[in-house]
């Protein structure tokens, strides 16, 4: 251990930081173990806690702004403290761990209040609060933990509340399958996070943040590349990146605003959060970036794809949230050029997904829980708010220019071509017909759930949902419009973040700025023409249409992703342990009892010959005395 | 004060005996209140412990006196920080099967007396520093698991309990014959194993070396159990009663990786060390093969069988790869105090599954997952506390199994990379496996046929066993600060 990062030690206000982490894990506790005594009253405690951690989020990075050297620590309590494996249970508010609090706080707290109404006549509300102030909780130790260990216990820690979440109507066994299945791809990911942690612990001597990316340098090159390369299978796990991405559409099993929150606005990006965090470690290993790079622009289109050919509102936004991912592996994996850019993405995907994710869960609200939506249709003069602040959230994903969507998505398209070459033009090319195609699903989104004819099963009477819901609704639209100009224009995120990145390399341009920004337009407005032609202009069939292309097929089948898995991994892996189930009884445990009916076996064949005649004992004696003499000359002569 | 704490319950379980017919349950009772009364014994044992080095230095509150003088054998104990926390699960599992114990009907006194036997016996063998004292109390624990599987069990219990003894009766055979292969290299001839890691007698003998440490390991590889001697485990697990599975997982099974780091690896450095590799296998192999054969279980309770065989194989790699010379010792030192941990860990993650799978034995008459479904609904408390040990079982962070695994793994990586790499695929299987369970039992559509809630009793049993887990989990500290000084000595001896 040579150099260490010294961050200032927290001092003043900024020494309650984990307050951040107590005030929702206490609150997580009460609604919890309380039982049926706090059903009244849960749903406020759950908000009030998350209202005050955004309150003390905003003072702690308004305190942090305010500093000179804005990257602070705080030492806890040494966690596991034996020789050759310190760990010291610490906290790090920096710039980067700064965006991610507001994020988690502030979205979080909006979608807290949504789902007041949204879980209103629910009876397992207060567990559901209890389990999302717990979500709450394990991912601002995520991003604020100051060691890889701590990050790994958050990580895990969404992992459950996650779990829980999806699960939450468990009497529903796809609810059931589903949590399973995006806790067992979490995991896969997690073998590869974990080994990064020992690997570091024994190249390193610790994980500590201050300590690993001060000694980054020391790391061989091979060394390097391996740690890039496992953290990203953590990554591509928690962020449901190719190939770990079955997961995510199947977890939109859980409800609507675990939806907004877990799976859309904060914990699946925890993925790029990783990779932004070890960028001291990217930047060593060019291959890396690479591979990140790919992995990202490969979900992006496959997420696109896949995001077509859906019919279940909640799976289409699913999808576009895996592509979107993609577009920020794609930023980060890019090195300095793309780090900033990724999170800049981050933050405005939080806003506009979460608040399309709200939208379409009032839109189900209102539709008795209906999701496909060829049994909507001209919801658009029923749901006036949800409808306007769909639309916003809508144009901002698509890019529509000058919303938030436009500034970062573009600024990641110029960043990929400008690494120039095959490499930028293939990852640039990718990232812009991602851009076409994400127009293309979502025109056809926004055609089959508000325009067009009622489709709407008998019984069903669409309404607006209550204030408690479309206030937070409204809130994120306006998030989904400004945030993008505010973060360029007013409060530049790229120059915030530059502690953390370092400064970004000055490109030469492949393309000006402004040429690209027409090439997406036009490619945008021409998905959304298509959208038009081949949804808009039809009548929506009630029941997904037969007889389509293969590639249609193809994409309704999440690309065979999951048929891939179930052939590659599921099946062999049964056969693999019914083949052990069968050696263990027969092989293992047969050869025990092999030799035990031998013993027995050998045993009353022996007894038989104490059967009690002089002769055959005389005869036995004769033998014997043989085989003695036999012996004696043997030895004495041989 | 070691001498109370180990023969309390046996005295306690002597005057049960001689109380012809207590009303009720009185005996239950008496029961509770003297594994307390030990608990508390413990506690004051591990409050005053001054944190000695082990076993070349000296132990805490050692007693020694003269037994069996003709060849070398005395009554020898004294705890030191490998001991004393196995010590202290022996007090804390056996008070939650007391509890526990409540809602047992059949025969009171005689299954109190029988648990306060095996308590006596499980203690004296963690404290014992004499191979002849130890081996005693290995066999006992034997003949009183043999009881409480045949009295109390259920199913073909009569069939499991001859299995379980003469299966780990000839894994002690083999062990006795180790320790008189000690007895007969040592020279004087002793059975103390503190004289005996002092010369090392065997470490110049390589073959017969050898030889000796086959015997000891194979007759502790049966009680550990580590691949291929484990499949007495499952069939035991299933037909015994909850707590009689809860003491033969939690507290019998570390008899056996205890054994590895009391006698073998301070007894027979060299010998370890040349063989380090082959253990490492046994330990992998362990790892992956219990993972694998328990995913495959339809039977609640053999799945979790099988996980031991899992968890005791991550025990078994931690100490192999503690012989193997890649590594600094820093390193291995961190495996060491990871095994002992896990060792605690497991104990209290197991005891309190096992307790569980007692719940549902009592409410159904079952351990197929596939007659259950929906409990989560009717018995929330048996749901949360179901998950919270599976969760804990399968390494979540925040439990005492993460803090061991991560020790295992970190300190592991250097000596056995390769080995190492295929373990930590252990807990993906386990997290599969755990979570298909919980999908069976406690998800899905709700049954008809109902499943009352834990009762008062079971919930006291269980609800403390996790509450340590999560203690562990989130700090540490006190714990291993206690294990780590005798964890070290054991490295260095092995590798001066």
């Amino acid at each position: 251990m040579t150099e260490t990062i010294e961050y200032a030690a927290a001092t003043g206000a900024l020494s309650t930081i984990w307050l951040l982490i107590a005030i929702p894990v206490l609150s997580a506790a009460v609604l919890l173990l309380a039982g049926k005594r706090a059903d009244a009253w849960g749903h406020l405690l759950g908000v009030g806690s998350i209202a005050a951690t955004f309150a003390l989020s905003v003072y702690y990075v308004v305190t942090l702004a305010g500093l000179d050297n804005r990257a602070v620590s705080l030492d806890l309590f040494s966690f596991i403290p034996v020789t050759g494996l310190q760990v010291d249970a610490g906290l790090l508010l920096d710039p980067l761990s700064a965006v991610f609090i507001l994020l988690i706080t502030g979205v979080g707290g909006l979608i807290h209040v949504y789902s007041i109404g949204y879980m209103a006549h629910d009876e397992g509300r207060r567990r559901f609060f209890g389990y999302f102030n717990l979500f709450v909780a394990a991912m601002l130790l995520l991003v604020l933990g100051n060691s890889f260990v701590a990050l790994y216990v958050g990580w895990e820690g969404v992992g459950l509340a996650s779990y829980l979440l999806i699960a939450f109507w468990y009497t529903r066994p796809n609810a059931a399958t589903a949590a399973k299945k995006a806790f067992i791809m979490n995991r896969v990911g997690d073998v590869g996070l974990l080994i990064a942690i020992f690997l570091l612990f024994a190249t390193l001597g610790s994980t500590q943040y201050a300590d690993v990316f001060g000694n980054a340098d020391a790391l061989a090159g091979g060394t390097a590349t391996a740690l890039a390369l496992l953290l990203l299978l953590g990554a591509c796990g928690k962020s449901g990146q190719f190939p770990l991405q079955a997961w995510l559409p199947d977890a939109m099993e859980g409800p609507t605003p675990v939806s907004a929150l877990i799976h859309a606005a904060t914990m699946v990006t925890a993925g790029v959060y990783l990779i932004a965090r070890s960028a001291p470690i990217y930047n060593l290993t060019e291959s890396g970036q690479l591979v990140v790079a790919i992995i990202g622009a490969v979900t992006l289109m496959i997420g696109c794809i896949a995001g077509c050919a859906k019919d279940d509102i909640k799976r289409v936004l699913a999808w576009s949230t895996v592509s979107q991912i993609g577009y920020m592996f794609l930023a980060v994996g890019l090195g300095p050029a793309g780090y900033a850019v990724g999170i800049l993405h981050l933050l405005t995907h939080g806003f506009f997904k979460a608040g399309l994710f709200l939208g379409a869960g009032s839109v189900m609200h209102g539709m008795n829980d209906e999701v496909d939506m060829r049994k909507y249709g001209d919801l658009a003069k029923r749901m006036k708010i949800t409808f306007a602040t769909f639309t916003l959230g809508y144009l901002a994903l698509i890019g529509f220019p000058f919303l938030s969507g436009y500034y970062s998505k573009d600024l990641i398209i110029e960043a990929a071509l400008d690494e120039g070459g095959a490499k930028g033009w293939l990852l640039g090319g990718a990232a812009i017909l991602g851009a076409g195609l994400t127009a293309f699903y979502m025109t056809r989104l926004m055609l089959m759930t508000f325009f067009g004819k009622a489709r709407w099963d008998r019984g069903v009477h669409p309404h607006e949902s209550p204030a408690v819901m479309t206030a937070p609704m409204i809130v994120l639209a306006f998030g989904s419009v400004f945030a993008g100009f505010l973060l360029v224009n007013v409060f530049p995120l790229e120059e915030w973040l530059e502690p953390v990145f370092g400064p970004r390399p000055e490109a030469a341009h492949v393309l000006p700025p402004i040429v690209v920004t027409m090439i997406v337009t036009a490619v945008v407005a021409v998905g959304i023409a298509a959208a038009w032609v081949f949804v808009g202009r039809r009548e929506v069939a009630r029941t997904e249409p037969l007889g389509v292309s293969p590639l249609i097929v193809a994409a309704r089948r999440n690309l065979y992703g999951d048929a891939f898995n179930e052939s590659v991994f599921m099946r062999p892996g049964q056969w693999l342990t019914r083949f052990l189930v069968f050696v263990d009884n027969r092989g293992v445990d047969g050869a025990v009892n092999g030799v035990a009916a031998l013993m027995g076996g050998g045993s009353s064949r022996l007894g038989r010959t104490q059967n009690g005649f002089v002769r055959s004992y005389a005869l036995g004696m004769l033998g014997g005395s043989i085989l003695v003499v036999a012996a004696l000359l043997a030895v004495r002569f041989g | 004060m070691l001498s109370i704490v180990v023969f309390l319950p046996l005295v306690a379980a002597l005057v049960l005996l001689g109380w012809p017919r207590p009303p009720g349950r009185a005996a239950t009772w008496a029961w509770i209140t003297a594994s307390v009364a030990d608990l508390v014994l413990v506690v004051a044992v591990w409050l005053t412990y001054d944190g000695g080095p082990g076993v070349t230095e000296g132990f805490g509150f050692e007693e020694r006196q003269p037994w069996i003088p003709g060849v070398g054998s005395s009554y020898h104990v004294g705890v030191d920080g490998l001991s004393l926390p196995l010590v202290a699960l022996t007090a804390v599992l056996f008070l939650a099967c007391a509890v526990h114990g409540l809602g047992e009907d059949r025969n009171r006194r005689t299954y109190a007396a029988l648990f306060l036997f095996l308590q006596t016996v499980c203690t004296g063998l963690f404290v014992s520093l004499d191979l002849i004292l130890f081996f005693v109390f290995f066999d006992l624990s034997i003949v009183g698991m043999y009881f409480v599987i045949a009295g109390w069990g259920h199913g073909q219990a009569a069939r499991a309990a001859l299995k379980f003894f003469l299966y780990t009766f000839l894994g002690s055979l083999a062990l006795l014959l180790g320790f008189i292969g000690l007895y007969v290299g040592s020279d004087p001839h002793t059975f103390d194993m503190v004289e005996l890691a002092r010369s090392a007698p065997l470490d110049d003998r390589p073959v017969f070396g050898g030889l000796v440490l086959l015997a000891i390991f194979v007759g502790l590889a049966v009680k550990t159990p580590t691949f291929p001697f484990h499949t007495w485990l499952p069939p035991a697990h299933t037909e015994a009663p909850a707590a009689g599975s809860a003491i033969l997982a939690g507290v019998l099974l570390k008899m056996g990786t205890f054994g590895f780091v009391r006698i073998a690896m301070p007894i027979l450095p060299e010998v370890w060390q040349t063989w380090a590799w082959l253990i490492v296998v046994v330990g992998v192999v362990s790892v992956l093969w219990g993972a694998l054969v328990a995913l495959a279980q339809t039977s609640f309770k053999r799945l979790v069988a099988y996980t031991s065989v899992n968890h005791m194989g991550y025990v078994v790699l931690a100490l192999g790869a503690a012989g193997m010379l890649g590594g600094d010792a820093v390193a291995r030192s961190v495996a060491v105090t990871g095994a002992v941990t896990q060792m605690v860990s497991h104990g209290l993650l197991t005891g309190a599954l096992f307790l569980l799978t007692g719940a549902m034995w009592d409410r159904r008459r079952t351990y197929e997952m596939s007659e259950y479904g929906g409990v989560a609904g009717t018995a929330p408390r048996f749901a949360a506390l179901l998950a919270l040990a599976a969760f804990g079982s399968l390494g979540l962070p925040g439990f005492s199994g993460f803090i061991a695994e991560f020790q295992i793994f970190a300190g592991s990586l250097g000596p056995a990379p390769v080995a190492t790499v295929l373990a930590v695929l252990g807990i993906l299987v386990t997290a599969g496996l755990f979570l298909w369970a919980l999908q069976r039992i406690l998800l899905g559509p709700r049954s008809d046929t109902g499943f009352p809630d834990l009762r008062g009793h079971e919930t006291a049993a269980i609800a403390p066993l996790m509450g340590l887990a999560i203690v562990v989990g989130l700090l540490p500290a006190w714990l291993l600060g206690v294990i780590e000084p005798a964890a070290r000595t054991v490295v260095d001896l092995l590798a001066p």
